[in-house]
């Protein structure tokens, strides 16, 4: 459709980024281009590079607890989670039933929290500047929520090895419970304002079709993945912590346009309120942090764990050399496998379209860079 | 035809319905706060940056310069120094800094302290124009606040 | 006495009114953003702008004050005669319009036999302005952006003639003036509602505001058009595009809302021009509304917009109107 002469001859590059609004934030993709069609989009990374594993490997496996905050700041208490788990695993630490319930309600919280501020963002990139004012009021409330047992708003550091770093309260419970009920209402004004608005169902629906095969090849996890409609989900997959105690479904796509992923993630936060509201009905007495040893060692050999972060399957890997510092670690982050479909999906459209597609996917450059 | 004309229908409906949305929120009360004027109450639970506890029946630290917190430290920000005073058998703390640019509030120091002698502090509107305003001595923040 | 005048008296009448209508489009501009960011600020649950003077008024004089102090940057490599230009091209053809639309029964500049047409080949000769920013910038966002504007303009200008002559064909005149006499009894609006829901529609389009903001869609290209300039210039180009809001939503009141027709009051005849800026004041609240409520269309969806929705219902329109007029 793009193979025309005049067109092979017009060819031209244009940087979008890395200080391009919609790439949120320094990600450059350097595309070839024809008058406003997209041929060839190459994504270049790099830019928010901190190195956080060669970190790990040069300090105490205790002391990388803040940096597991710091790679996706949008969502960063199951990076702590997968990571306590982590080591817990490698060294065979119990963990109490209280503090693995804590531990789900707070990571669904911070997902649904994640889910908000991308719904928002992704209305920005598709031009309307309202919906993202309405997620922040509501992501503020659980801010306010976590921020009351956790002690910090956005790059946490709550969960310990062997439990959290203090038992919730009455009030925490009033609180959430206050907040899902405000939530289940609030959901009917994203359904008039977004979901229902014909000009947003224009600019999503079968736009960037990601294929099932498609989704495979590339690695690609999460509600990006389901949206293709392959319900796989590690909590249900390969469950950890206690997330098989809870009734929840897994919502997929049809067909894995923009629409589908924005579905699944909208249906994934109802879903996530519903784990809250089992966990705090089900909540188990008892204390929230087993005995530790304080040296922790880390026995030869290698170790997996992981977990699903609200943009995909997050893995820690690591391998230990006897001593308490990891050998290695290798952290296995969602956003890098479902940007690597860019360059595929990306031949031949419209660059609002561009736009529309990358918004979907929900990215977030410093969890790819590390 | 109909799917034409049925488009437009619905998609109008849409479109009033989303011009209702926003005109309701028009009436509604704002929920912000206009910050340097007001200010919300910050939750006692808050973690800033480490302060020494007072205490308050001898009007002084309980470190005892242990050091254990600067060892546990993932990021090295911390520095203790104690110095064994004349005619006592315990050191005494004589320097405590903590550089503020490099901690990331992980917690670490303490939780490991044997005497509870940390505390997190209430602060975060922290800004400054240089690094080494960052340096903080918390021992004179102590020295401040004891009466 | 008599009166001795170098000037002709109708001249000096002409230059009375270009000064008054340059400072309203000023003061226009600056209430505009200010409603602007106040409503936006509303509908988002937060205050808008609150610090300078009560609740902000003076807020925009402020920012006024501020882009005139700017350093007008040039950038490296630019076409620096039509990137000087620009600015005055966008800011020249909306002062025009002004001096045909009737304000009330005695206040209008001058009565053109064809008032109409002038304003719509006014509007026309704006989307030099962006072209020739967009070409003049050196930069490819703002080449989309001119390139964007120029067809998005050529697609709308057909439905808002073709809604516009719904009513000139009622009414057999282009003096806006007759077209507002002619309503005395009954607005336009209720006798023409499609062609009123067109002009509304493509005028928003024709003043590039969100949802059809594309020349200067800014999570696409960054600010499109204006995207190199700074100071006075890019002001200019925003006081263009709030006069131009100004002009469309005014056309709107004289040939569907009545213009200066209100209902019957003591000092009536003085009132006339209250109402005018009601109309056009409430039409301006709508479009603001809009903006802050909907997503961007895509380019090629808004040219279909035009070409599939707006084109066909306007002809079937004129047709049934001409058909109504002839019985």
């Amino acid at each position: 459709m793009l193979e025309s002469d005049f067109q092979k001859q017009n060819r031209f590059f244009l940087n979008m980024g890395p200080q391009h609004p919609s790439t949120h934030g320094v990600l450059l993709i350097v595309l070839e281009m024809s008058g406003e069609y997209v041929l060839d989009p190459q994504p270049v990374l790099g830019f928010v590079h901190r190195m956080h594993e060669k970190m790990a490997e040069s300090r105490p496996c205790g002391g990388f607890m803040p940096n597991t905050a710091r790679m996706d700041y949008v969502c960063a208490l199951p990076y702590n989670h997968g990571y306590v788990s982590l080591i817990e695993r490698k060294t065979g630490i119990e963990v109490p039933k209280r503090a693995e319930y804590i531990r789900v309600i707070t990571s669904e919280l911070n997902r649904v929290a994640s889910h908000l501020l991308w719904l928002g963002a992704y209305l920005l990139d598709l031009g309307a500047f309202t919906p993202i004012l309405y997620g922040f009021d509501d992501r503020e409330h659980i801010l306010d929520i976590l921020e009351d047992i956790t002690g910090s708003r956005l790059t946490y550091c709550y969960y310990r090895f062997g439990g959290v770093y203090q038992d919730i309260d009455d009030k925490f419970v009033d609180a959430t419970r206050a907040f899902i009920q405000r939530l289940r209402k609030r959901f009917v004004i994203y359904e008039k304002l977004v979901t229902k608005n014909i000009i947003f169902i224009k600019r999503t629906e079968n736009i960037g079709i990601v294929s099932p095969d498609m989704a495979l090849r590339y690695g690609m996890t999460g509600p990006n993945l389901r949206g293709s409609g392959i319900a796989y989900d590690v909590r249900k997959n390969e469950p950890y912590s206690v997330y098989p105690e809870f009734d929840f479904e897994v919502p997929v796509g049809a067909q894995g346009d923009c629409l589908d992923r924005y579905m699944v993630r909208i249906r994934e936060m109802e879903q996530s309120l519903r784990i809250i509201e089992q966990a705090l009905d089900r909540l188990p007495e008892g204390p929230v942090r087993a005995k530790v040893p304080k040296n922790i060692k880390l026995s030869p050999g290698d170790c997996n764990f992981a977990v699903e972060a609200a943009r995909g399957e997050l893995s820690y890997y690591l391998v230990g050399d006897g001593t308490s510092t990891p050998y290695r670690l290798k952290v296995r982050v969602p956003s890098y496998s479902n940007l690597s479909c860019l360059p595929e999906l990306g031949r031949g459209i419209l660059l609002p379209d561009l736009v529309s597609i990358l918004g979907s996917f929900d990215l977030v450059i410093p969890e790819m860079d590390r | 035809m109909k799917q034409y004309f049925s488009e437009i229908y619905t998609g109008g409906k849409s479109l009033v319905e989303g011009l209702g949305v926003t005109f309701k929120a028009l009436c509604q009360p704002i929920v912000t706060v206009q910050y340097p004027r007001e200010e919300i109450d910050i939750t006692p639970n808050y973690r800033g940056h480490i302060d020494l506890v007072l205490d308050p029946e001898k009007n002084t630290f309980l470190c005892i310069s242990c050091g254990m917190c600067e060892k546990s430290c993932p990021s090295d920000c911390i520095k203790v120094k104690g110095k064994k005073m004349e005619g006592e058998k315990k050191k005494t703390l004589v320097l405590f800094e903590l550089d503020f640019t490099k901690c990331s509030l992980c917690g670490t120091c303490v939780e490991v302290c044997p005497k509870d002698a940390l505390e997190y502090s209430q602060e975060y509107n922290l800004a400054a124009f240089s690094r080494e305003a960052f340096h903080f001595d918390i021992l004179k923040r102590l020295e401040e606040r004891r009466t | 006495m008599e009166t001795i005048s170098i000037l002709p008296p109708e001249l000096i009448r002409m230059l009375i009114a270009v000064i008054i209508i340059i400072s309203f489009l000023f003061l226009n501009a600056i209430m505009m953003g200010y409603l602007e960011r106040k409503i936006a600020g509303h509908v988002q649950r937060r205050p808008g702008p609150m610090e300078v003077g009560f609740h902000g008024i003076l807020q925009m004089v402020v920012d006024g004050v501020k882009l005139l102090g700017k350093e007008l940057l040039i950038p490296f490599n630019v076409d620096r005669t039509l990137f000087r230009v620009a600015p005055l091209l966008s800011f020249t053809p909306v002062i025009l319009p002004l001096l045909v639309i009737p304000f009330s029964e005695k206040l209008q500049a001058r009565d053109l036999s064809l008032g109409l047409i002038f304003i719509v080949s006014m509007g026309s000769v704006n989307v030099m302005a962006l072209l020739v920013a967009g070409w003049g910038s050196n930069n490819k966002y703002s080449m989309f952006g001119a390139m964007r504007a120029v067809a998005q303009s050529i697609a709308f200008e057909i439905p808002i003639l073709l809604s516009m002559l719904a009513v000139v064909l009622m009414c057999n005149t282009f003096s806006l003036k007759e077209i507002v006499g002619a309503q005395q009894k009954i607005w336009f609006v209720v006798l023409q509602p499609v062609a009123f829901l067109i002009y509304v529609i493509a005028g928003v389009a024709e003043t590039n505001r969100a949802p059809f903001d594309l020349p200067e869609a800014e999570s696409e290209l960054t600010a499109g058009f204006h995207t190199e300039y700074s100071g006075m210039g890019f002001s200019l180009f925003f006081i263009g595009e709030y006069t131009n809001m100004f002009i469309v939503a005014s056309v709107a009141t004289v040939l569907f809302l009545g213009g200066w027709h209100g209902p019957n009051l003591p000092y009536g005849e003085y009132l006339g021009v209250v109402w005018f800026f009601l109309k056009v004041y409430f039409l301006l609240f709508l479009m603001i509304m809009i903006r802050w409520t909907y997503p961007r269309v895509r380019f090629d969806q808004l040219l279909n917009f035009a070409w599939k929705y707006l084109v066909p219902f306007s002809f079937v329109n004129i047709l049934i109107t001409a058909v109504l007029v002839k019985l």
